[in-house]
């Protein structure tokens, strides 16, 4: 296995997703592809010298025109301000991928599948719906994404569009903090209720994904284990350069 | 890639001439202490806890949560580094050094690395010379107080020198063998040895 090289992507576009994430949308020279679920790491380099690297999940599906990572602007980091607030089309970025090789879901591994999402925790698991959508593969799915508002839903359109088109797969909001007038679903944080209605029962053998923030993780993680779910079915990675929700 | 400059990125985080000689490339210091794991955080009732070394030795044994803590104890404090590339300085953990358990198992001339394993199957491997020497720990306490479980609680392998997913979360026991044996990461992408000074995250590094 060779080493994993830097190199050098060009910005295709930057695409406002929210009010603090943009997606970069990367043209990748010599992209050997990636698996849904694997990230990339960026290093960024100042003109002193100095560099600082961090890793994002891939959002795009492995065969899209270009390599799609989601950022969420945090306000006291040093590298995502930068991402999601400097960068312009035709600028260029150093990074180096695919990596990882357990967050990942491709068609052929079945389900069916059970997405969690907490914020921008959404992006790998993008990343697999796109990819499912893709393949035309009718694994059945469902997507639970917790976010704090309507308005926070990274990728709102697409994926109301995904759900409409595809009877075989179900997307479900959790609005944490405010929601719209007449909200048909969830308004409050995900728990063990939650998870036993939008889940499949534990006999089923889901394969679950869970993404977000770590306190985000750990309970939907236990909660599912503790539901009847076999841990070793249940994934898990939390998003964002500390974990801290 | 030499001379790669990224336009209008400027250094935002400051740290002293201390702080740069003690992070390895690529890291950054980091004052919490994230959390990650590739699966459900197991939750392990200490009367069930054991922890075993097996494997290539001339006496193997096991340890209860008591007897483990009857070992003379051992304080680590310095830097981990998660190949993340969040670094957390000036941290300490407590518990048993590893030397004091191959002490009483007596390790066989032939064996040459060691796999550790953990409740909920997670594994990692590691050459015999990186755990022993003063290189590594069974740690219980961080900081004074005792591990939480989504820091590997009860008790954890600690192996500083190392990227920090050899330091083994809800470590079960160690099994001594004479040859190299991929763990869980090491078989998914990730470098086989992991020394952050090198800059050893992925295959090929």
């Amino acid at each position: 296995m060779g080493r994993l090289s830097w190199r050098l992507a060009e910005v295709a576009e930057v695409k406002p997703e929210t009010d603090r994430v943009v997606t970069l949308a990367l043209d990748v020279p010599d992209w050997d592809g990636h698996l849904p679920g694997q990230h990339l790491d960026v290093r960024l380099t100042a003109e002193d010298g100095y560099q600082a690297e961090r890793s994002y999940s891939i959002a795009s599906a492995p065969g899209a025109s270009h390599v799609e990572l989601a950022i969420e602007r945090l306000d006291d980091g040093e590298v995502s301000p930068y991402l999601a607030g400097e960068l312009r089309k035709g600028d260029q970025l150093e990074l180096r991928g695919p990596i990882g090789g357990y967050f990942v879901w491709e068609p052929d591994q079945g389900g069916p599948l059970l997405l969690v999402a907490g914020g921008s925790g959404v992006a790998p698991l993008m990343a697999m719906v796109r990819q499912r959508a893709a393949a035309g593969s009718d694994v059945p799915a469902r997507l639970l994404y917790s976010a704090r508002t309507l308005e926070d839903v990274i990728f709102r359109g697409e994926l109301e569009r995904l759900d409409a088109a595809d009877d075989s797969l179900t997307i479900t909001y959790a609005l944490t903090r405010a929601q719209p007038a007449g909200w048909p679903g969830y308004g409050r944080r995900i728990d063990a209720a939650m998870l036993e209605e939008v889940s499949w029962p534990p006999g089923e053998r889901p394969l679950a994904y869970v993404c977000g923030p770590t306190r985000l993780v750990e309970a939907v993680a236990g909660d599912l284990v503790a539901l009847g779910h076999d841990p070793s079915r249940v994934r898990t990675e939390r998003f964002g350069p500390t974990g801290v929700p | 890639m030499g001379g790669f400059v990224s336009r209008g990125f400027k250094r935002r985080r400051r740290g002293g001439a201390e702080q740069a000689t003690r992070l390895p490339p690529g890291q950054y210091a980091e004052s919490g202490f994230p959390v990650l794991t590739a699966g459900p955080t197991p939750r392990i009732d200490l009367a069930d806890w054991r922890f075993k070394v097996e494997g290539l030795v001339a006496r193997p044994r096991e340890w209860t949560w008591e007897e483990i803590h009857a070992l003379p104890a051992s304080t680590f404090e310095g830097d981990i580094h998660c190949v993340t590339k969040w670094s957390k300085l000036g941290t300490s953990f407590s518990g048993v050094s590893v030397d004091t358990l191959l002490e009483a198992v007596e390790p066989l001339p032939e064996a040459s690395h060691v796999i550790a394993f953990s409740y909920g199957g997670y594994t990692t491997n590691l050459p015999l010379d990186d755990v022993r020497g003063g290189k590594a720990w069974v740690v219980w306490d961080h900081e004074g107080a005792p591990l939480p479980a989504e820091h590997g609680g009860p008790a954890r392998l600690l192996v500083p020198h190392l990227y920090f997913w050899k330091s083994a979360k809800w470590v079960a026991g160690l099994r001594l063998l004479d040859h190299d044996s991929p763990g869980f990461w090491e078989s998914l992408g990730y470098h086989n040895h992991g020394d952050p000074w090198r800059e050893e995250r992925y295959w090929g590094d």
